[in-house]
C-alpha cells in the first residue's frame, strides 16, 4: 500500500498546481464559471494580447485604407463597434437556436454573411435618418464593413471559442476597441510618416505595412499577460 | 441584352431562387462529404492512439473516461493477442498552456514506462511552445521523456526541481505539458493498477515491502466501491 | 477595345496582381502564409471560389435585378466558399486545421466580390472564367511566394524541406510582425520592378 500511495504523493507534491486533497489528483486551475475577472481577461486579451488587427490579421483592408487620418479612424471604429456587437448577438442566437439543433452547421457561412449584409444596410438607413452628417463622414466605408473580415471573423471566433452570449458581447466590444486602438495609433503614425521623404518604391503601402509590423512587434510585448 | 427590371416581384423571386439553389447545392455537398469528414476524424484518433502504444494486437476503441469536473481524461487499454494487458494510451490535457488549452495523448506500457506521446491540440506560439510536438521526444540533454518510468521519474521542469529540460524560452508551455503527462499517468495508474475509482487497498505489509512493484500490484487484494 | 483572352488571364498574374498591385485580400495573405504550403493551399482555395463565382455570376448576370445584385453575388460566393470548406475538411483535414477560420473568410475577401462586380457582371462566361483563373493564380503566386519567404527566413525550410538549420532562422518572420514586414518589402520591390518595366 505504501508503495502506491507514496508514488502518487511523489507526483503530486512536486507540482505547484492545486491538488484535490480527497482524491490526491492534480486539478486544472481554470473553472467554467464566468466572473467579472473572466470579462476583464477577455477584454485585455482582445485589446492588447491578441489584438484583432496586429495579431490576428483581421481588418487589414480598412486598417490600411482608413487609417490616414485620426478622425476617420475614430468614425470607422464607431461604425464597426456598433455593427460588430449587434451582428455577434444575432449570429450567436441563430447558431444556437437554428444551426446547431437542426445540424445544419454547413449553412453557417452563408447565414452569417447574409445577417451581416442585412444589418449593414439597416445601419446605413438608420444613420441616414438619425445623423446625416455622420452618414456623410462615413460615406463609402459603411458598405465596406460588410466585406470587412473583422465582423464575420468575430462572429465565427466566438463560436470557436465556445463563449456564452454575455462573453460573446464582451468579446465583440473589446475587439472593436482593440481595432480602434490599432487604427488610431496607426493613423497617428501615418500622419507623421506622410511628412517624410521615402524611397520611391516604399511610399504608401509598403511603408505602412512595415510600420504595422513594428507596431505588431510592440504589441507582442503584451503576450503572456493573459492566456 | 436586357436585364430584369428591379421591381419587387422580380427581386424577391430571384433572391429566393438563388437562396434555394444555394441551400440545395450545399446540402448535396454536405451529404457527400459528411462521411469522409467523420471518417477522417475517427481515423485521426485511431492513428494517434496506435502511434503512442507499445507493441500490441488490439485496443479498446471505447475509452474509460474520467471526469474531474474540469476536463475529461480518456484511457484506451491495449492488449496482445492473448488479451493480456500490455499498456494503455491516455488522452490528457491542460488549460495552463501559454495560450490556453493543450491536448495530448501519452502511451504507457504496463510498467508505467512512457512509450511515446502525441500532441492532439495546441495553439502555442510557433517556434516556442509549439515545439512541444517533438521537443520531449528528442534525445538531447534531459528533454526526452520517452523511456522514462512515470512512477519513479520526476516529470517536472528543472526549474521546479524536476529532471526534464523545459523548451527554451517556453517554460509555461513545458510546465503545462508535463502536467498533462503526470495527469495521464495518474489516470493510467487509477485504471490499470487500481481498477475501481474509489480505492481502499488492503495489502499484506510484507508484500508492500517488495521491490518489484508489478508483482506486488498483482498480489494486492483490492476492495473498491463500484461506480 | 477588348483585351484578348490571354491578356485577361495574364492580367491577374502581373499587371493587376491582387496582392501586389491592387492591394486587396491582405488579411488572409498575412495570416495564412506561415509556411509555403499553407500559403499555396489558401491561394488554391481562393482560386476555386474566384473561378466558380465568376463563372456563376456571369451566367446569371442578366437575371439579377440591379438593386439586389450585391446580396445575390454574396449568396453565390458564400455557396462556393462553403463547398470548398466542406471539401477541404473532408479530404485534407490537416490543411483545414491550419487554415482555420480563414477558409470561411474567403467570402469577405475583397477580391472575390470585387471581381464579380467589376468583371463577371459585365463580361461573357468565358472571359469571366479566365479572369477568375488569372486573379486566382496571381493570388496563389503571391501567397506562395510570401509563404516561402517567411518559412525560409523563419525556420530554414521550404515546403517542409530543410534548406538551412533552424537555428539560423529568425523566428520573427513566422510570427505576426514578420508577415507585415516581409509583405511590405515585397510590395516595395514589386513597385520598383514595375516602375522599371513600365
Amino acid at each position: 500500500m505504501g508503495l502506491i500511495r507514496t508514488s502518487l504523493l511523489h507526483i503530486n507534491q512536486s507540482t505547484n498546481y492545486p491538488i484535490n486533497t480527497s482524491t490526491n489528483q492534480p486539478i486544472n486551475q481554470l473553472t467554467n464559471q464566468p466572473t467579472i475577472m473572466t470579462f476583464i481577461l477577455i477584454f485585455i486579451s482582445a485589446v492588447f494580447v491578441n489584438n484583432i488587427v496586429l495579431a490576428q490579421f483581421l481588418g487589414i483592408c480598412p486598417f490600411l485604407g482608413v487609417s490616414k487620418k485620426i478622425n476617420t479612424a475614430i468614425g470607422m471604429t464607431g461604425a464597426v463597434a456598433f455593427v460588430m456587437t449587434i451582428a455577434t448577438i444575432f449570429t450567436y442566437v441563430i447558431q444556437k437556436t437554428v444551426l446547431d439543433p437542426y445540424h445544419i452547421q454547413f449553412l453557417q457561412t452563408i447565414t452569417y454573411i447574409l445577417i451581416i449584409a442585412a444589418l449593414v444596410q439597416l445601419v446605413e438607413i438608420m444613420l441616414k435618418k438619425v445623423s446625416p452628417p455622420l452618414y456623410q463622414a462615413l460615406g463609402v466605408y459603411l458598405p465596406l464593413i460588410t466585406t470587412n473580415c473583422v465582423i464575420l471573423g468575430v462572429a465565427l471566433l466566438v463560436i470557436k471559442k465556445d463563449f456564452n452570449l454575455v462573453e460573446s458581447v464582451v468579446f465583440a466590444i473589446s475587439t472593436a476597441i482593440g481595432f480602434g486602438l490599432a487604427l488610431i495609433l496607426f493613423a497617428g503614425i501615418r500622419e507623421q510618416l506622410n511628412m517624410v521623404k521615402l524611397p520611391k518604391g516604399m511610399e504608401g503601402i509598403p511603408a505602412a505595412l512595415i510600420t504595422a509590423g513594428l507596431l505588431a512587434m510592440a504589441f507582442m510585448g503584451f503576450s503572456g499577460i493573459v492566456k | 441584352m436586357k436585364k430584369l427590371k428591379s421591381n419587387f416581384v422580380n427581386m424577391v423571386l430571384v433572391l429566393s431562387g438563388i437562396a434555394i439553389f444555394a441551400a440545395f447545392t450545399l446540402a448535396s455537398v454536405y451529404s457527400l462529404t459528411k462521411k469522409s469528414i467523420d471518417n477522417s476524424r475517427q481515423n485521426k484518433q485511431k492513428e494517434a492512439i496506435q502511434a503512442v502504444l507499445p507493441a500490441h494486437d488490439h485496443f479498446d476503441s471505447i475509452p474509460v473516461e474520467m471526469n474531474n469536473g474540469v476536463e475529461t481524461t480518456k484511457v484506451y487499454k491495449a492488449y496482445d493477442k492473448n488479451n493480456l494487458l500490455v499498456g494503455a494510451a491516455v488522452e490528457s490535457s491542460s488549460n495552463n498552456g501559454y495560450k490556453g488549452h493543450i491536448d495530448i495523448i501519452v502511451g504507457f506500457n504496463k510498467d508505467g514506462i512512457i512509450i511515446n506521446y502525441s500532441v492532439l491540440d495546441q495553439h502555442e506560439t510557433l517556434g516556442l511552445g509549439a515545439r512541444m510536438v517533438d521537443w520531449f521526444k528528442t534525445n538531447k540533454g534531459k528533454q526526452n521523456i520517452r523511456g522514462k518510468n512515470a512512477s519513479t521519474a520526476n516529470l517536472n521542469v528543472s526549474k521546479d526541481g524536476g529532471e526534464i529540460d523545459a523548451i527554451t524560452a517556453a517554460t509555461i508551455t513545458s510546465r503545462a505539458f508535463l502536467f498533462a503527462v503526470r495527469n495521464a499517468y495518474f489516470e493510467f495508474k487509477s485504471n490499470i493498477i487500481e481498477p475501481e475509482s474509489e480505492l481502499v487497498i488492503k495489502t499484506d505489509s510484507m508484500q508492500a515491502n517488495q521491490n518489484d512493484s508489478t508483482s506486488t500490484l498483482n498480489k494486492i487484494e483490492m476492495k473498491g466501491q463500484n461506480k | 477595345m477588348k483585351d484578348s483572352a490571354s491578356k485577361v488571364l495574364l492580367n491577374g498574374l502581373m499587371k493587376e496582381n491582387p496582392i501586389f498591385v491592387l492591394i486587396l485580400g491582405i488579411c488572409p495573405t498575412l495570416a495564412t502564409t506561415t509556411s509555403a504550403l499553407n500559403g499555396m493551399c489558401m491561394g488554391l482555395a481562393t482560386l476555386f471560389v474566384l473561378f466558380g463565382s465568376n463563372v456563376a455570376v456571369s451566367i446569371v448576370k442578366n437575371f439579377i435585378p440591379d438593386k439586389v445584385r450585391i446580396p445575390a453575388y454574396i449568396v453565390v460566393i458564400a455557396t462556393f466558399v462553403s463547398v470548398v470548406e466542406m471539401l477541404i475538411h473532408a479530404y485534407y483535414p490537416v490543411i483545414y486545421e491550419s487554415l482555420g477560420i480563414f477558409i470561411p473568410l474567403i467570402v469577405v475577401n475583397c477580391i472575390v466580390l470585387g471581381r464579380a462586380e467589376a468583371f463577371a457582371a459585365k463580361n461573357t462566361v468565358f472571359r469571366s472564367a479566365l479572369d477568375g483563373l488569372g486573379m486566382g493564380l496571381g493570388f496563389t503566386f503571391a501567397l506562395t511566394l510570401l509563404g516561402t519567404l517567411r518559412e525560409l527566413l523563419g525556420t530554414g525550410k521550404v515546403f517542409g524541406n530543410v534548406i538551412f538549420p533552424e537555428n539560423y532562422g529568425a523566428l520573427i518572420f513566422v510570427l505576426a510582425p514578420g508577415a507585415f514586414i516581409v509583405l511590405g518589402y515585397l510590395i516595395a520591390i514589386m513597385n520598383k520592378l514595375r516602375k522599371r518595366t513600365v
